[in-house]
């Protein structure tokens, strides 16, 4: 592959028993981009992701760059309120070195006396992972897949499961950590304003690709009225 | 104490231990059922032995590693998991096995007797749970990781559907060396309670095995001394006594619950 080429995908086809997923999907993905999956619901966004991870069988090419670490932020984790497990032992499932994990929770916008003292310690770490508000519970995992330093974020919907107030924080942050980190990034959105203020590079899926490219190029009335289905104006809300 | 009991207390606590600690992934998945079914796969497997002059613990080895194979499948090809037919398959697999298993045997293979059991049997149990106890903790981060998300786990390089098969025949170990201590029937009991208890009173996972592992000990340890002390039969003995200690940490949960009034207060900031 290329220089400077992360991710190709070529001729990628999904199929779950005779009902076809994802069809005819091909792209490519550079280094520092980031690049929006969008589509109504059912469009196959979730499964390209899965076939990303390589987590489904699929046919076609994925390639990614060669020893490429890739980090992935699950969507709507529901993780049961009693289940025995902290927040600080959910990280040691991944990393044993402390020192990373807090290194991971600072870049994702936790302080250790912030908004009180001791809040991070004893608000966060030593509870249950289940009781997290959504917002903790969302950067929480945006930390454990930055654990081990990966070139890649996978980020399936950032908003969901965010309070309102904080939205515009996980953008913010997600942004700030491409530029701290040099990270390249691939999220799934609802939401087209936040496609047109982040993202470089647009894909919109309906089963297969409708458009490819900068969102303001791309993302013009007719390929989001054939995304869509002329209801463009409901998917605006934001 | 006679030396016989001190021995089928031993035993008992490193079979309960072992059960305790498997039961406390159990519960946490969510597949407390199959472990119950699972026990009763046994039952087919020891009649089989038994009509053939076998030890029994072998048929139901057997039985079991049959049971997992299924049970694996069955969780690897379907996208929901089918509960319902574990169940139907599991419940037939016991009619089956109580008609066939012949009558003079039947009382002991569903209820256990460990007063039967052999030095050569119990020094065996004793090896086995050492073994499960230490394959359990070997795989314990990346099982807990897959009850968070099978995804996540998966995207972090854990092969998670050789880890639930792993599992899986670790319980239908398990199983085959708890029926001669409580039984088929209540050999699921053993795993799942004393894990349910732990889950009650637990906030961090250390401390939830470190519970699960004593809560099941504990239950097999009363429930042999007991049932010596009454002269009734072990298996029901020990599971009352698990039962017991789950009423007790369900209570103390109820009343703990006004802790977390600081946790509801914190959260809704």
């Amino acid at each position: 592959m290329e220089p400077g080429i992360l991710l190709r995908v070529k001729d990628l086809k999904v199929k779950f028993d005779h009902h076809v997923a994802l069809d005819d999907i091909s792209f490519e993905v550079k280094k520092g981009e980031t690049l929006a999956v969008i589509g109504p619901n059912g469009a196959g966004k979730s499964v390209l992701f899965r076939a990303l991870l390589g987590l489904i069988p699929y046919s076609g090419k994925i390639e990614w760059a060669e020893d490429i670490d890739v980090g992935y932020v699950p969507q709507r984790l529901a993780i049961a309120k009693d289940l025995p497990l902290t927040t600080e032992e959910f990280f040691a499932l991944k990393e044993k070195n402390k020192k990373e994990v807090r290194n991971a929770l600072t870049a994702v916008g936790f302080e250790e006396d912030k908004p009180h003292k001791g809040h991070l310690t004893h608000h966060v770490l030593k509870r249950k992972i289940g009781v997290l508000s959504g917002g903790e519970l969302q950067r929480v995992l945006i930390a454990f897949a930055l654990l081990g330093g990966p070139e890649v974020l996978l980020f399936d919907e950032p908003t969901s499961g965010v309070d309102v107030s904080s939205e515009e924080t996980i953008y913010g942050l997600l942004h700030k950590l491409q530029e701290q980190k040099g990270l390249t990034m691939i999220l799934i959105s609802h939401e087209l304003q936040v496609v047109y203020k982040y993202a470089t590079t647009v894909i919109c899926l309906n089963k297969e690709k409708v458009c490819f490219g900068p969102p303001r190029e791309v993302l013009d009335r007719e390929s989001l009225e054939k995304l869509y289905g002329g209801e463009v104006g409901y998917y605006r809300h934001g | 104490m006679s030396q016989d009991l001190l021995f089928q207390i031993l035993v008992g606590a490193f079979v309960g231990a072992a059960a305790g600690y498997l039961g406390s992934f159990m519960v946490v998945k969510r597949m407390s059922l199959v472990g119950d079914a699972m026990s009763h796969v046994a039952l087919p497997g020891i009649a089989v032995a038994l009509s053939f002059g076998l030890s029994p613990m072998l048929g139901a080895s057997i039985a079991l590693v049959l049971a997992v194979v299924g049970v694996w499948y069955l969780q690897e090809t379907s996208e929901i998991y089918p509960e319902a037919l574990v169940g139907v398959f599991f419940t037939g697999s016991l009619a089956l096995g109580i008609l066939i298993t012949p009558e003079a045997e039947l009382l002991e293979a569903l209820f256990g007797d460990i007063e039967r059991i052999t030095r050569l049997e119990g020094i065996i149990a004793i090896i086995f749970s050492v073994f499960i106890l230490i394959i359990a903790t070997v795989i314990s981060k990346k099982l807990i990781l897959g009850v968070i998300s099978e995804e996540l786990a998966k995207s972090t390089g854990v092969a998670i559907s050789k880890i639930n098969l792993v599992y899986l025949l670790l319980v239908g170990a398990i199983v085959a060396l708890g029926v001669k201590f409580v039984g088929t029937l209540l050999m699921g009991a053993l795993v799942i309670v004393p894990a349910a208890s732990a889950k009650n009173i637990s906030r961090g996972l250390i401390g939830y095995y470190l519970l699960s592992v004593l809560f099941g000990v504990l239950s097999a340890v009363t429930g042999v001394i007991v049932a010596r002390n009454f002269n009734i039969a072990t298996g029901p003995a020990v599971v009352l006594v698990s039962i017991f200690i789950f009423v007790l940490t369900y209570l103390f949960k109820t009343k703990s619950n006004e802790k977390t009034l600081v946790d509801i207060f914190s959260k809704k900031r």
